[in-house]
């Protein structure tokens, strides 16, 4: 569901920013197209989670209470292979990190009061990011969040019962191909983020990491080791940048705080990369 | 019970997490590295998910009709299939695989 960042607003993002006055039935269309389409992909969720072994209760409170597609995703593909429950958290949390970084976007957009803020905080994943900051103004960003927020959280919760259930009649969900669907949903999600160098060696360095623990470290683990390849890139991308701009007077001891690359060029990749974040 | 556990630690852990960064003042996460950490970790994480869910049991390494159905979506994603329809590709072509006996 929710890391789908492939699918952009109809409309929505193509639009000059200079049409402030944007109709509220096509920001409610953006919103409606972003949110069924996601929405149907609970569906997978569902299915898999109860091939996984979880219960019907289970599977629901997970899209009911974390509503964040690949966060639920990890946690059940963890708990199915026998992991540590804190484990099998730990990287359904690393992976939902990333909302707090639309949320601190969304609040200087949306201008919730703060007691409207825990309501709205539940919806804050990638889709309604998409919509909402899309938007020209305010008053249709709010509309725009809320509509795909709904939607989405309506499908979402009604998909995942329905595959929950379906698996069950299923009976071996593996016979079906089913299993496949996890993998298949991840792979989906991580492809349009690998658009530059950065991104790709961070992946297979990161497939290369959890390959090579996954015989010998705990079930689990293998997948939080396999999250050091994003720091190791960044490190190495910034001591490569910085030694070619000093031409050589290489600071020793660089502490994370000094990898950050100051030249114009990163600055736009940053920009860029956090927008695909 | 350990199922619970994780379900409800996942749950309010990634509740805080949204709701951090909506309440959170502007600039405490603003600083360039945070920000670039926070878009490489999933691309680190689904990465390794998709490689481990495909290649393994979670326990052992293995290869099944698996990793031709993840093989098939891949190729899918290159000619920009929609979503849902390169999820349905990976479970036919696995159940395909399988029960020609792969």
């Amino acid at each position: 569901m929710a890391e789908q960042t492939q699918i952009r607003p109809p409309g929505g993002a193509a639009e000059p920013p200079a049409a402030s006055a944007k109709p509220d039935s096509a920001v409610i269309r953006d919103a409606l197209g972003v949110g069924v389409a996601v929405g149907l992909s609970g569906f997978a969720f569902g299915v898999t989670s109860a091939g996984a072994g979880l219960s019907l209760l289970q599977t629901c409170a997970l899209s009911l209470l974390v509503f964040t597609g690949a966060s639920q995703l990890a946690l059940v593909g963890a708990l199915a292979a026998g992991g540590n429950p804190l484990t099998a958290a730990a990287a359904a949390l690393f992976l939902g990190a990333r909302n707090a970084f639309y949320g601190l976007r969304l609040s200087a957009v949306l201008g919730y009061r703060a007691t409207a803020k825990p309501f709205a905080a539940h919806w804050v994943i990638d889709e309604t990011s998409a919509v909402a900051l899309a938007q020209p103004d305010r008053r249709t960003a709010r509309l725009g969040f809320t509509v795909t927020g709904l939607t989405l959280y309506v499908l979402w919760n009604l998909t995942t019962l329905v595959g929950a259930l379906g698996a069950g009649a299923l009976g071996d969900t593996d016979a079906w191909g089913l299993d496949a669907a996890g993998p298949a949903v991840f792979l989906a999600l991580l492809a349009p983020k690998l658009t530059t160098t950065v991104e790709r060696l961070t992946a297979g360095l990161a497939v290369v990491l959890v390959m090579v623990t996954l015989p010998l470290l705990p079930t689990g683990v293998p997948v939080l080791i396999s999250a050091l390849a994003a720091p190791a890139v960044l490190l190495a991308q910034g001591r490569r940048e910085r030694t070619r701009e000093t031409d050589g007077t290489e600071r020793p001891g660089t502490g994370p705080d000094d990898t950050a690359p100051q030249d114009g060029s990163a600055q736009i990749r940053r920009t860029t990369g956090e927008d695909r974040a | 019970m350990n199922v619970w556990i994780a379900i409800a630690v996942t749950a309010v852990g990634c509740y805080l997490v949204k709701y951090l960064g909506l309440s959170a003042p502007a600039g405490v996460l603003e600083r360039p590295l945070v920000k670039r950490l926070a878009a490489l970790l999933p691309v680190a994480l689904l990465a390794a998910l998709t490689a481990q869910q495909t290649f393994s049991d979670g326990r052992h390494l293995m290869l099944d009709a698996k990793a031709a159905g993840v093989a098939a979506a891949a190729l899918a994603l290159v000619l920009r299939a929609p979503f849902l329809l390169v999820v349905g590709v990976a479970v036919i072509v696995t159940a395909g695989v399988r029960a020609l006996g792969g």
